[in-house]
């Protein structure tokens, strides 16, 4: 077994955790604003800090925490809120799809305790290393484990950290506009044929016709309308 | 909305999140998503991101602006270049943010 650790051999188990914090380290690390402007917004939208900070650890999504962050500001119903939160993390089952083959064989307990980490960062480094990394002996998981756990810390600490601040920081510096910037920098990028250029600028369109429904109707019209336009569109 | 709202209705974003990122590492025999729902998955995030991002841009104050005095809607397309060129999310909200200061500064709305 390779259970055991011996002198001669480093656990295989420990130098897979290691790497995979190794590995995530970047990634935390300019993730580090993100997080703290999650703090900012949030007390910003009233929330007090005990559920800022609860939030970041029940949730665990950046981008769904900055936008649930505005919802509950404008004191959108309940049942939007969640709506939002399924189609903004929809793409946490594509992650779940892609990596599932590779945990197929793990014990219920560890398949179940992985996916809490499953984030936009922790995918990234560990498809990349399941896929990339040809050892077929090797511990992955225990790598999955600690990119995940190494985010885990990385975002409760920044957002405590940006709580720590909101309260000091003027309406004047508009960091709310950061929520919109970082997903221009999520967004474009992706936009590399005609189906998703499409589904992206009709989705524009559509939210800015549809602002005026009420209970944030209107993105889910237009979330809808640009999926519709990109399926249409590759099919042609 | 009273905390306790605000706490309910966070753990079942919790729930929801959770459910999405275990569904397929539990749902043992079957690998592979339909493929109708794999490829309406694959437009969420730039349909959902858009539909988000554009009224932060053009509707700064609730209506429809697409005038010079827009700080915001010009920040934005900064940004746009910005992120198709460097591919990098935090070079994005960096400039955006830069930008957008300095086009505040200069509309004198500091």
């Amino acid at each position: 077994m390779t259970d055991t650790p011996t002198t001669k051999q480093p656990d295989p188990r420990r130098s897979e955790l290691l790497a995979g914090a190794r590995a995530e380290l970047p990634i935390v690390i300019g993730g580090i604003p993100f997080g703290m402007i999650y703090g900012v917004l949030a007390l910003a939208a009233g929330l007090p800090m005990i559920l800022a900070q609860g939030m970041s650890a029940i949730v665990f999504a950046g981008s769904a925490q900055f936008i649930a962050t505005d919802l509950f500001a404008t004191y959108t119903p309940a049942l939007i809120i969640l709506l939002t939160t399924l189609m903004v993390n929809l793409r946490h089952l594509l992650y779940s799809a892609s990596l599932a083959p590779h945990v197929a064989r793990l014990p219920l307990k560890w398949r179940a305790g992985l996916a809490y980490f499953l984030t936009d960062e922790v995918y990234a480094v560990t498809i990349h290393h399941y896929t990339q990394n040809k050892e077929p002996t090797a511990p992955k998981h225990w790598f999955f484990l600690g990119a995940g756990i190494t985010e885990w810390l990385f975002w409760q600490t920044s957002t405590a950290v940006g709580i720590f601040l909101g309260a000091r920081i003027p309406a004047s510096w508009s960091l709310d506009f950061t929520l919109a910037l970082v997903f221009i920098g999520i967004v474009v990028p992706t936009l590399r044929d005609r189906p998703h250029t499409a589904a992206a600028i009709s989705a524009g369109l559509v939210a800015l016709l549809a602002h005026d429904l009420p209970y944030q109707l209107g993105l889910m019209a237009a979330a809808f309308t640009g999926i519709a336009v990109g399926m249409i569109l590759e099919r042609r | 909305m009273s905390n306790t709202t605000i706490l309910l209705i966070m753990i079942g974003m919790g729930l929801i999140t959770y459910g999405l990122r275990v569904s397929m590492f539990v749902w043992v025999g079957q690998r592979e998503l339909p493929p109708y729902l794999s490829g309406a998955l694959q437009y969420v995030p730039a349909a959902v991101l858009s539909a988000i991002i554009a009224p932060e841009l053009f509707m700064p104050q609730d209506t429809l602006d697409i005038s010079l005095g827009n700080v915001r809607l010009i920040a934005g397309l900064v940004a746009v270049v910005v992120a198709w060129r460097t591919k990098s999310v935090l070079w994005t909200m960096v400039i955006g943010m830069i930008v957008l200061w300095i086009l505040q500064i200069i509309a004198g709305t500091v």
